[in-house]
């Protein structure tokens, strides 16, 4: 291309392709029309047309979780960009590095409530980690690489880059930027490692917490946990950093945590927490988690640190380099009351026994192996997936942690499979949260994507907000209830050329799940499952951890909304 | 969640200079921030710095230690912020104008200018029925003036919110030369400012 066709649209696509970026997501519109003209010429960059833009940024969150590479989403000005709004607060939470290009009126317009403009960096202030307007033309491949940069670096996130109309056609005489090397994340303080060993050498009870921010360390961690014989805990977003199938993992600790993890870090006297936040889904009351236990923080992000919990023994930096460090003259801690007792925990762990979601979960996650992806959506299936999958290897776990998204766990299962075209990508839905984002079935079939498997979950009922009615608000079950208006999911499946399975009842599960995941092409399946099941273990909001009920406590009797 | 806040440590005043870079929303960006997380700021003043492109900061805000620290490295995560100065942490040289109007009769005429007189407080306008002073001087000054003006009846004031520089001949902007702590840079390198990744001197690296 000659230097005097080169526009703002077209530098912005050369500059993706610098930074090896082969697939977006998007949606066109009159404000990003240039752009999309522009794409004509890279036919190197695949563009997938989701259904709505919300569709098309959780795919690139989902690409992004399951690579560790960015992922880039695409919108025009005004709704096109306010629809990605859960997207990016999705992102920001769960520290996923993300790329959202939006495109705006002309710059002699802002400002002046044109037709579909909105302030769309204003709105994303909080909700994004950086984000910039373009009004110059010959910024534009600079604010795209360090854009990127700032997305990648530190605790990752979600950069939105505003490109006004006028600056997409205008002519673009520079150069284009070369991806910035990726920063070295700070090596943690020698003396706080050597504190922080001293602790674990002198622990009777100690544990080992992992969160999302660990999953680029699994190795490290591995290897740390086994030169101690330190049990591990993995929260919602660390779940694969450690392998399930070691004896020294206890599962997920928090509201919805098992037995064995909660009790655990109740108990310990030395907490090594490594890449994790601290949320208070994790924490459940805060004054009364880890009450006894010298915290050790492995973090990058300073500000992490002391947060939330008090934090005896800070260590910033790079939780592989810190794991390495104190792998470093590990000598395996000979406990074995502290054995005993996680070894009596973990047998309180209960299988599914009778027919319900559980058992529904249990037996599609029991078929997955350890590349499969599993995704989930939000709600109780997604706390039954993560406490009933066993994850061997980081990114294979794919769900909304920090914000809690429903309509995420389908586009993000699109995404993650377009990343990985040779293997399955499996997500688990419930009826409710699959028909927030369900028109993306067009795009498995526009892009003939066969890897993607659909489990939803129906129990008529927005059934994690039921479960809170039954338990706190005395069985009053307000605007809960979908099964009346619930589509035939198999026939909403063929209208888009998807087939589809379904089962209702344990008898009819193994062979329906054999159909499904036979089926050559991506497939739909839905486990009709009774209408009232509660997910336990299940610490209350509010409560401490060791305040966890085990087991479904019998029923209180069910009130009408109208006696309230 | 509401900002931690420790038992051990009183709630108490602290000044805290940020550089940021000189940008459209910046000052949004950072006050944003302490909104969200329910830090109160209870001063603010901004103005350009002899290096172009980058404006300093100075505000005050109140909370115990814990809480001012957890704000600071909120502040330090924004791409915006170059550097972050906690002036409790060193010597410093403070500085607040402000604006009075204060009311006056024939019979008090006198005896205001006198006390204006020992606060070396310029008359700035002179009314019928009113002096307005300047009044330059660290923040005890200050509300020692308006105390004194009090019983006159003061008709107005306008605060400008503290600034300060740390004091001696360190300047708060070491000589190096900000590369935005890459090798390639978007920004043209500002003289004179360390990089960030370099911790601020002055913030306690726990580290
Ligand atoms: C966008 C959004 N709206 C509302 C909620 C609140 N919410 C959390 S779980 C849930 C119910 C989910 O129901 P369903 O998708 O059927 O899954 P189930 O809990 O039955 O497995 C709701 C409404 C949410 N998390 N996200």
């Amino acid at each position: 291309m000659t230097q005097q066709d080169m526009t703002g649209a077209k530098a912005l696509w050369a500059t993706l392709v610098r930074h090896g970026i082969s697939t977006v997501f998007g949606y066109p519109g009159g404000a990003i029309m240039p752009v999309y003209d522009a794409l004509t010429f890279y036919p190197e960059v695949r563009h997938v047309l989701a259904r709505h833009e919300q569709g098309a940024i959780h795919a690139a969150e989902g690409w992004a979780k399951a690579t560790g590479e960015i992922g880039v989403c695409l919108a025009t000005s005004g709704p096109g960009a306010t629809n990605l709004v859960t997207g990016l607060a999705d992102a920001m939470m769960d520290s996923v590095p993300l790329l959202a290009i939006t495109g705006n009126v002309a710059r002699h317009l802002m400002g002046t409530d044109a037709f579909q403009e909105a302030d769309i960096t204003g709105i994303t202030l909080p909700i994004t980690k950086h984000n910039y307007v373009v009004r110059d033309v010959e910024e534009l491949p600079q604010v795209i690489a360090e854009a990127i940069r700032i997305a990648r670096s530190g605790r990752p996130g979600p950069v939105l880059v505003d490109i006004p109309k006028d600056i997409q056609l205008a002519p673009y005489h520079g150069e284009i930027t070369a991806p910035h090397a990726r920063p070295e994340a700070p090596a943690p303080a020698p003396e706080a490692t050597e504190r922080a060993r001293e602790l674990l050498r002198g622990a009777k009870k100690p544990v080992i917490l992992v969160g999302g921010g660990s999953l680029d360390a699994a190795a490290e961690i591995t290897a740390l946990a086994r030169a101690w014989d330190i049990p591990v805990i993995t929260t919602l977003m660390g779940l694969g950093a450690f392998p399930a199938s070691d004896p020294l993992w206890l599962g997920m600790p928090g509201m919805h945590g098992s037995v064995a993890a909660n009790r655990a870090i109740s108990e310990a006297d030395v907490l090594l927490g490594i890449g994790l936040r601290f949320d208070d889904r994790v924490t459940g009351r805060v004054s009364g988690f880890a009450p006894n236990a010298a915290i050790i923080h492995v973090e990058l992000d300073a500000a992490e640190i002391g947060k939330i919990v008090r934090t005896h023994v800070p260590v910033r930096g790079d939780a592989r380099v810190a794991a390495r460090l104190l792998t470093e003259g590990a000598q395996k801690l000979d406990l074995p009351e502290w054995k005993a007792q996680i070894g009596e925990w973990k047998s309180r762990t209960r299988q599914p026994d009778h027919w319900g979601a559980a058992h529904a979960v249990q037996a599609v996650v029991g078929r997955l192996g350890p590349d499969d992806i599993l995704s989930s959506d939000v709600g109780q299936h997604q706390m039954l997936a993560a406490q009933l999958a066993r994850f061997e290897r980081p990114r294979r776990w794919i769900n909304s942690g920090g914000l809690g998204t429903m309509g995420f766990g389908f586009p993000a299962a699109i995404g993650a499979g377009m990343a990985e075209p040779g293997v399955r990508s499996v997500v688990i839905a419930g009826d409710g949260g699959f028909q927030m984002t369900a028109q993306e079935l067009a795009t498995l079939k526009m892009y003939d994507i066969r890897n993607v498997k659909i489990c939803i979950i129906n129990n008529s009922y927005l059934g994690m907000v039921r479960q809170w009615q039954e338990m706190f608000h005395e069985r009053r079950y307000s605007e809960v209830w979908l099964g009346d208006s619930n589509p035939d999911f198999l026939k909403l499946a063929d209208a888009y050329d998807v087939p589809g399975y379904r089962a209702s009842s344990a008898e009819e599960l193994p062979a329906a799940i054999d159909a499904w995941l036979a089926d050559p092409r991506s497939s739909l399946l839905e486990v009709v499952v009774p209408h009232e099941h509660a997910v336990f273990p299940m610490v209350p909001a509010g409560a401490a951890l060791n305040e966890m009920i085990e087991a479904e406590p019998p029923r209180a009797p069910r009130k009408e909304a109208k006696d309230a | 969640m509401t900002a931690p806040t420790s038992q051990d440590h009183p709630q108490r005043d602290h000044l805290v200079s940020a550089l940021v870079r000189d940008e459209p929303r910046v000052l949004t960006r950072i006050t944003s921030l302490f909104g969200r997380r329910g830090y109160n700021i209870r001063s603010l003043s901004v103005g350009s710095t002899e290096h172009p492109g980058v404006s300093r900061m100075t505000f005050v805000v109140t909370g115990d230690r814990g809480v001012v620290e957890q704000a600071m490295r909120q502040l330090e995560k924004l791409h915006d912020v170059i550097k972050i100065i906690d002036h409790s942490l060193e010597k410093y040289v403070d500085r607040e104008l402000v604006l009075v109007k204060v009311a006056i009769t024939p019979e008090s005429r006198v005896e205001v200018r006198q006390i204006a007189e020992d606060f070396r407080a310029r008359i700035v306008d002179v009314g019928r029925h009113a002096l307005t002073f300047e009044v330059t001087g660290d923040e005890g000054k200050i509300t020692a003036f308006i105390e004194q003006m009090r019983s006159f009846g003061i008709l107005e004031t306008m605060r400008t919110g503290r600034i300060a520089l740390t004091r001696g001949s360190n300047a708060d902007i070491p000589s190096h030369v900000y590369h935005g702590g890459e090798t390639e840079t978007l920004r043209p390198a500002v003289e004179g400012i360390e990089p960030r990744e370099e911790r601020a001197r002055g913030v306690p690296n726990l580290f």
